[in-house]
């Protein structure tokens, strides 16, 4: 039996070599309160500020502007709750993509609960955002803050954050993008004034998210007040992890180019094949514009449950943006926002310790798995 | 208001039962029929339009909640 092949990189990378040796090496001078004025603290302390300053640099902001948080989704809700709480007094209106991750739509939840409003923009067939219609929204009376993400981290396709973000600066609204997905992979467009970021999407450790306000941006905490990371994040931020998580960020910064030049052909080449070898398969996202490590594809009259299942047990792990494999019995906002068929879906997202053998040993299997369930169904083919 | 030709209840079937159920029993009226499905898992509604959309069939406009008129374009 051979290994899993590990496809699920979207939700967690495993972890990178560097962030394991950071990791361990921050453990002796990463416990102390860093905000402690004794010895042990201002170790500690050193290793938070260089751990900053380089996430910093590889954002290309002030170290003073990035905030560790406890998770990539803890920092999209900081980002949205308090870009809106910042603004509160130019609106209560949230304009939003249709696409956002769960995070966000549950902080736009949270504001729309409490009085606010939280406005959606449609998306196309390939999942981009309709620009005409986001333009007239974020010019729309009464708006506090636009929220869009970078690439979708369910189907893969690049927003248009340049002219999202022009049209934004124009009308005075600060933009939030979560760039959890383009982070140590592809260049993060320009333009932001809230920035949020995962961990453990580049390679990092679990538990550790990064805020990014820019200064001049109005951002007030969501929280109960807390001194540490400038106000944004509450209680001790995890110090070895994050060290470990800036490691992972540089080290993958500096393959960025590299990983995405050997992984995108892979991808390439699942979205050909699967078009060819699988009847009745919808490949969804851009398939140009897109990360170079993601692909979606929904099989018509297959179980998505099912699908993972039959991979699971032939060594693939991989994740479904169908109904019958969310905790909600939903299926993915994403693929219904987009209009693309939601059941028998599979995610594959690709990363650096993936082989072509594993990709080649995917393809040359999942006709036959498909065909299988297919047939058990009673469906022809 | 529509008056389907036939009907298939998938009531309480999760996806993709309802959908196969389409596929099935569309290709056996004559074109120009409309089947009704009426079907009440959340991603029916989604995914029935989307199967409309790859074989080239036609739902036609909203009616109630869980009610999918397709009509047999060929």
């Amino acid at each position: 039996m051979s290994q899993e092949a590990y496809f699920d990189a979207a939700a967690a990378a495993p972890w990178h070599p560097v962030a394991r040796q950071a990791l361990l090496a921050a453990l002796d001078d990463g416990w102390a309160d860093p905000a402690k004025l004794y010895a042990a603290a201002r170790r500690a302390a050193q290793l938070l500020d260089a751990a900053r300053e380089a996430v910093a640099a590889t954002l290309r902001v002030r170290a003073d502007e990035v905030s560790f948080t406890s998770s990539g989704t803890t920092a999209a809700h900081a980002a949205v709750l308090g870009g809106l709480a910042g603004r509160a007094g130019a609106g209560a209106t949230l304009v939003h993509s249709a696409v956002e991750h769960s995070a966000v739509l549950h902080a736009a939840g949270r504001h729309a609960a409490g009085g606010g409003a939280a406005v959606p923009v449609a998306v196309d067939r390939v999942g981009r955002i309709d620009l005409d219609a986001w333009r007239a929204a974020v010019t729309g009376p009464d708006v506090a803050l636009a929220a869009l993400l970078s690439a979708s981290h369910e189907v893969g396709t690049v927003q248009p954050v340049a002219p999202a973000a022009a049209a934004c600066a124009a009308a005075g609204v600060p933009l939030f993008v979560d760039a959890a997905q383009s982070v140590g992979r592809i260049p993060v467009p320009a333009g932001w004034s809230i920035l949020s970021a995962s961990a453990h999407k580049w390679g990092g450790p679990p538990g550790v998210g990064v805020l990014v306000v820019r200064k001049g941006t109005r951002w007030s905490s969501p929280y109960p007040p807390d001194e540490r990371e400038m106000g944004r994040a509450p209680g001790a931020p995890g110090l070895p992890a994050i060290v470990a998580a800036a490691a992972a960020l540089r080290a993958a910064e500096d393959e960025a180019a590299a990983q995405a030049a050997r992984l995108a052909p892979l991808v390439d080449r699942i979205r050909a094949t699967i078009a060819a070898r699988v009847p009745d398969v919808e490949v969804v996202g851009d398939p140009v514009d897109r990360l170079p490590h993601l692909v979606t594809f929904s099989c018509l009259y297959v179980d998505g449950e099912a699908l993972l299942h039959e991979l699971d047990r032939r060594g693939f792990a991989v994740s479904s943006g169908s109904s019958c494999t969310s905790s909600t019995l939903r299926p993915s906002h994403v693929l219904e926002a987009m209009g693309v068929l939601s059941h028998g879906n599979v995610r594959v997202s690709l990363h650096r310790e993936t082989t072509e053998d594993q990709v080649d040993r995917f393809l040359a299997e999942l006709p036959d798995v498909v065909a299988t369930l297919r047939a058990e169904a009673g469906m022809p083919r | 208001m529509t008056v389907p030709d036939q009907v298939l209840d998938c009531r309480g079937q999760r996806c993709p039962l309802p959908v196969i159920a389409l596929a099935k029993h569309l290709p056996h009226l004559p074109v120009g029929a409309v089947l009704r499905v009426l079907a009440d898992d959340p991603a029916a509604a989604n995914d029935i339009a989307a199967w409309c959309r790859m074989r080239e069939q036609e739902l036609l406009g909203p009616t109630q909640p869980h009610v999918h008129d397709v009509l047999r374009r060929h």
